[in-house]
């Protein structure tokens, strides 16, 4: 299943759904079924991740991105 | 007369609500440009038409749905405080993820009133609200707004009070028709229950997608009888989904209605973005650490750099006020004893801390504000997150780190930023590693003394070495972390979100007005309230004989053989235990016990400290085991008053005081004894 965190920096996509102990955070901060989300740029080492979503810059570490389920085969 | 009405004022982080708050007030609440500051409700009041308000502000969230102390002391706020109205706070820039929170808020009042905030900002980048077409797409009266400027208040403030007089009809979020029944169902259980202190709607919705903080508050408020508990589960079968999917479900509905009002409201330029994305990259990357590095160095070059006059101009004009008093004293025939008592004791310590502590802090304070106005910081958690993550612990405590550069105490209660309780706790107990203002000379004259020596060469050894301890004490710092949260304070990283706001021009004198207020004059008199009592102790610990000798005497040969299994002696560590109230008074209390003078030295001359110091017998050895000591020993009695109130626990508070002073001892006689080997 593709995730947030298979989303390199400078790529975007859809998002499918959020689930885990993040998810109703994720999805209030807008990372709900359909929403586009970018990925800005990234910290250094295996850090953190910057992303694009309605607007707003949201940084996450990689292992909770992975709690964002992604639209395989769609850019947004 | 009638009570005055309340309006409570809600918002995402960084939205500038506490500007809106201070301007429609006239309060100065510290806001700052990153999550968490806000974490109490404030009260203020306003007037408008010879009508008085009382404004309530709560802290920032992005939901009703809490997930942190603020959000919960917000959702208290808006959902219970049965508020005449409720204005919500949006950054026009971002208004598609603000009217999340807005339309929940609308689910409970219709007396709604929408402030978009940061009008000037978004245009500049491009963003463009139609206020009227918003108002008209959800229902509500829409105030634009630019509340630095303090544009738009007045506006604002008669559409709340038009709301109060005649509530208008909010254009709500429809969900699915399965949804709405079972929650129109539920709701009407409900009603009877909650006694109209609650939209029942919006309180059946937050039951049947287990909202278990809302529950919390419910059940603090209604007795959850099991009659109830069954018509939440029989609305669940209802619509035929479980909690999580219910709660995706409504999320996604109101986003869909965010979409569709922005659709309507605001045009978005195509890119545009690129300045601030190409600054973020170049911040954040690995060039970003170089740069933090030097902006951190430079914030504490000019604070020592700048306090130095100050603190010599403060410690004259205390010197001649103590020789005002001494003479008042003696006009009034005091005895002679109670006299110096007051005046060397007590007067003398407390004009020296302040003297001492004032300056640095009146500078780093409002220099670190500047960071966190500009947006800075939050780019700092973000950066060095991996390294914490690495520890078990949370990015945030990089910023509780920088804080506690300039106090500790500062450091201690910056914490509350962090959401995770057990990491929490963990950037509280290890702040004090990190050296505070007051600790960072003592280091810096143990390096020229002893290390480096004087002239241009010498102080580029000092600060070059100065680096060193630094990077020592954030070593510790980390290790210390990981170790704790591998033993007491054992779990994994919690997950946690940050958002980095746009960077801002920050708001130089309001900053530097605020940053003096609420942190340097809140340090001091936690610090003045220890000192005077402490400078009492001091000149009893050194005039007081028994025996022939001073009890300071006989406190040092009974911490002597503990010192010199250290490296050190047992003046050095009466010390450092005379220096409890202000780490600033460590070395001037060594120099005191040494010379017996009976009262605190000038150590201001570094030559003749030196050579007094090296009189007694001391080393490079003896300095590098100081300069330890120093790092990791005991936090001063401001921080560990500040931990005693953050934690609310006593045996945190003396873990906070064990921890590091056991790191220290065993770390000095590690060196003390690979020393005497080689």
């Amino acid at each position: 299943m593709k995730t947030l965190s298979d989303i390199s920096v400078g790529e975007g996509g859809r998002v499918r759904g959020a689930e885990g102990t993040l998810s109703r955070r994720l999805r209030d901060l807008g990372f709900t079924r359909g929403a586009a989300v970018e990925c800005l740029f990234a910290a250094p080492g295996r850090g953190m991740r910057a992303y694009r979503i309605r607007g707003a810059v949201i940084a996450l570490r990689q292992r909770d991105a992975r709690q964002v389920a992604m639209e395989e085969n769609e850019h947004a | 007369m009638r009570e005055a009405r309340t309006i409570v004022l809600a918002g995402n982080p960084n939205v500038g609500k506490s500007t809106v708050f201070n301007a429609l007030t006239g309060l100065k609440q510290h806001t700052g440009n990153w999550p968490g500051k806000t974490v109490t409700a404030a009260r203020g009041a306003c007037s408008l038409d010879g009508e008085t308000f009382q404004i309530i502000d709560t802290p920032g969230a992005y939901s009703l749905r809490a997930h942190s102390a603020e959000e919960e002391a917000a959702m208290e706020a808006v959902c219970f405080s049965r508020a005449d109205a409720v204005i919500v706070v949006c950054d026009a820039a971002c208004l598609e993820r603000n009217l999340n929170l807005l339309y929940q808020v609308m689910e409970i009042t219709d007396r709604t009133v929408l402030c978009v905030n940061l009008l000037d900002e978004a245009e500049k980048r491009g963003v463009r609200v139609d206020v009227k077409a918003l108002s008209q797409a959800l229902g509500i009266p829409v105030a634009g707004a630019c509340a630095r400027e303090g544009k738009g208040l007045k506006e604002l403030l008669r559409a709340a009070k038009r709301v109060m007089d005649a509530p208008p009809a909010p254009r709500r979020v429809q969900y699915p028709n399965a949804v709405e029944r079972a929650a129109a169902g539920l709701a009407e259980q409900l009603r009877e229950p909650l006694e109209n202190g609650m939209n029942p709607r919006f309180a059946a919705l937050r039951l049947m997608e287990n909202d278990g903080c809302f529950r919390r508050e419910l059940a603090k408020r209604m007795v959850i009888h099991a009659s109830v508990e069954a018509a939440i589960q029989r609305a669940r079968t209802q619509t035929g989904l479980n909690p999580e999917a219910l709660s995706a479900l409504l999320t996604e509905s109101v986003y869909r209605a965010a979409e569709e009002a922005c659709a309507a409201a605001v045009r978005r330029p195509k890119g545009g973005e690129e300045v601030q994305l190409k600054w973020d990259r170049k911040l954040t990357g690995w060039a970003g650490v170089p740069v933090m590095l030097l902006l951190l160095a430079l914030v504490f070059f000019i604070t020592l750099k700048g306090a130095n006059w100050p603190s010599a101009w403060l410690a004259a004009a205390f010197g001649e006020a103590e020789a005002l008093l001494r003479s008042g004293l003696d006009a009034l025939r005091f005895p002679p004893f109670w006299t110096a008592l007051l005046t060397e004791g007590a007067f003398r310590t407390l004009g020296r801390v302040i003297a001492v502590m004032l300056p640095p802090m009146a500078i780093f304070f409002p220099l670190f504000t500047l960071l966190e106005d500009s947006g800075y910081l939050p780019r700092v958690a973000f950066t060095l997150d991996g390294m914490f993550e690495r520890c078990h612990a949370c990015g945030k405590q990089a910023l509780t780190m920088c804080m506690g550069c300039g106090c500790n105490a500062v450091g201690v209660m910056g914490c509350r930023i962090i959401d995770s309780p057990r990491e929490r706790l963990i950037a509280l107990l290890t702040n004090s590693f990190i050296p505070c203002n007051g600790r960072f000379p003592t280091l810096f004259a143990m390096l020229t003394l002893f290390f480096a020596g004087g002239g241009l060469g010498g102080a580029l050894l000092s600060a070059g070495l100065l680096t060193g301890l630094a990077a020592l004490a954030v070593g510790v710092t980390l290790l210390a972390s990981r170790l704790l949260s591998a033993t007491v304070l054992k779990g994994v990283p919690s997950s946690y979100t940050l958002e980095l706001p746009p960077c801002r021009r920050p708001q130089f004198g309001k900053v530097i007005f605020r940053s003096l207020l609420d942190r340097t004059l809140f340090v001091l008199g936690r610090a003045a309230a220890v000192a005077a009592p402490a400078g009492v102790l001091i000149f009893l610990l050194t005039h007081v004989q028994a025996g022939g000798l001073t009890l300071l005497s006989h406190i040092t040969a009974f911490l002597d053989p503990l010192g010199r299994l250290m490296g050190l002696d047992g003046v050095i560590l009466a010390g450092f235990l005379l220096g409890f109230p202000a780490n600033e008074i460590v070395l001037p209390m060594i120099a005191l016990a040494y010379t017996a003078g009976g009262a605190l030295q000038e150590t201001a001359d570094l030559a003749a400290l030196g050579s007094l110091l090296r009189a007694q017998g001391w080393t490079a050895l003896t300095a590098l085991n100081l300069m330890l000591f120093s790092l990791f020993h005991f936090p001063c009695s401001t921080t560990l008053l500040t931990i005693r109130k953050e934690t609310g626990s006593a045996k945190w508070t003396a873990f906070a005081f064990a921890l590091p002073t056991a790191i220290g001892m065993i770390l000095c006689m590690i060196t003390n004894a690979f020393a005497k080997i080689l």
